[in-house]
C-alpha cells in the first residue's frame, strides 16, 4: 500500500460504485482487488455498500390505494367500451 | 445474503414475449392484465413522480394521469421501447411540467443539496492525513464488519423505514436514479433512457446516493452492535 501508485482507502471509497457496478477498466480493477486482498476496512467497506444495496432493494413497497385502484379499473372499462 | 438476492424483483419483469402478450392484451380491453399493470407499477409511478414534483399528494395525481394516457395511449404503442420504458417515459414527462408549475409552491429545502461536502462519500475524518508518514489516505477509523448475516437487521422494518427516509432527502436526480436502479430492479441502461441520462452520469448519481444509504445504514448497524 505504499507504492506511489497504489490506491489509498479514500480513494476506493470513491470508485467503489464503477467497481461493484462492473465498469472498471481491467488495470483499474487489478489495482482496485491488490487494494482489497490488503485491507479488511476496504473488504469491510465494499460488503457494506454491497449489502446496502440488497437493503434498498428489499425496500420496495406495494400499496396502492382501494378507490384508486377502482378508479383506474373502471376508467379503463369505460374506455374499451366507447372504443 | 443468496436469499436477498433471490428475493428481488427481477430487472426485466416483462420478458419479451410477455410484453408483446401483454400489449395485445390490453388493446383488447382485458382488465386483469391491466390490474396486473397498475398493481406492479402504480407505487414506483409514485415514488417517481416524488422526485420531480415533491409532493406526494401531487405525485399521485401525476401517476393517476399516467394511467390515463396508458388507457388512451396503449394503441398507438408503437413498441420501439419497452411497455416499461414508454411507462416511465410518459410519467417522467408529466411529472416535469408538474414540477415546473408546481416550483414556486416547494420548498426549498426539498429541492436537496448538492454542494461539496455532497460530495465526499465518507467523513474525511475517518481516514489519514494525506501527508501521514504511514498509510497516508488509510482508513483511521475502519468500517467494521456487519457480521456473517446482516439481513436479518437490514431487512426489518425499522431499517426499511430508515432507508426511505435517507432516500427522500436525496437530491432529485440522486432519487430517480436510486428508486429505479435499485428499488425497481431496472437496468443502469433503462434508467439512462428514462432520465435522459448519460452513462456516467448515471454512475456518479447513484454512487452518491448508495453512498449515502450505506452511512445511514453504518451508523444505525454499528448503534445496534453496542452491548
Amino acid at each position: 500500500m505504499t507504492e506511489p501508485d497504489a490506491l489509498t482507502c479514500k480513494e476506493l471509497v470513491e470508485i467503489v460504485t464503477d467497481y461493484v457496478e462492473g465498469a472498471m477498466p481491467e488495470t483499474e480493477r487489478r489495482r482496485f482487488d491488490d487494494h482489497l486482498a490488503l485491507c479488511p476496512g476496504c473488504r469491510n467497506y465494499v460488503e457494506q455498500m454491497r449489502s446496502t444495496v440488497e437493503a434498498v432493494g428489499a425496500a420496495r413497497e406495494e400499496r396502492i390505494p382501494a378507490e384508486t385502484r377502482d378508479a383506474l379499473l373502471a376508467a379503463f372499462r369505460d374506455w374499451k367500451h366507447q372504443s | 445474503m443468496v436469499s436477498l438476492v433471490a428475493s428481488r424483483p427481477p430487472s426485466d419483469l416483462l420478458a419479451r414475449d410477455a410484453e408483446a402478450e401483454l400489449v395485445d392484451s390490453l388493446r383488447a380491453g382485458d382488465e386483469a392484465a391491466f390490474a396486473a399493470l397498475v398493481d406492479r407499477y402504480h407505487g414506483t409511478l409514485v415514488r417517481l413522480a416524488v422526485t420531480y414534483v415533491g409532493q406526494r399528494s401531487v405525485a399521485e395525481e401525476v401517476a393517476q394521469e399516467t394511467w390515463l394516457a396508458v388507457i388512451t395511449g396503449i394503441d398507438r404503442f408503437e413498441r420501439r421501447s419497452s411497455l416499461q420504458t414508454w411507462l416511465f417515459r410518459i410519467l417522467t414527462n408529466r411529472a416535469k411540467t408538474r414540477g415546473q408549475r408546481e416550483a414556486r409552491s416547494i420548498p426549498l429545502s426539498s429541492l436537496g443539496r448538492d454542494d461539496e461536502a455532497d460530495q465526499l462519500s465518507v467523513d474525511p475524518d475517518r481516514f489519514r492525513p494525506l501527508d501521514a508518514p504511514q498509510w497516508p489516505g488509510g482508513w483511521a477509523d475502519p468500517p467494521r464488519s456487519w457480521g456473517p448475516n446482516p439481513e436479518e437487521r437490514l431487512l426489518a422494518a425499522e431499517t426499511r423505514a430508515l432507508i426511505l427516509e435517507v432516500i427522500g432527502g436525496l437530491t432529485g436526480n440522486q432519487r430517480a436514479v436510486i428508486t429505479l436502479r435499485d428499488i425497481e430492479g431496472l437496468s443502469a441502461e433503462d434508467v439512462c433512457n428514462v432520465l435522459e441520462l448519460s452513462e456516467t452520469n448515471q454512475r456518479v448519481l447513484l454512487h452518491r446516493a448508495r453512498s449515502k444509504v450505506r452511512q445511514a445504514l453504518e451508523r444505525y448497524m454499528d448503534e445496534g452492535a453496542k452491548p
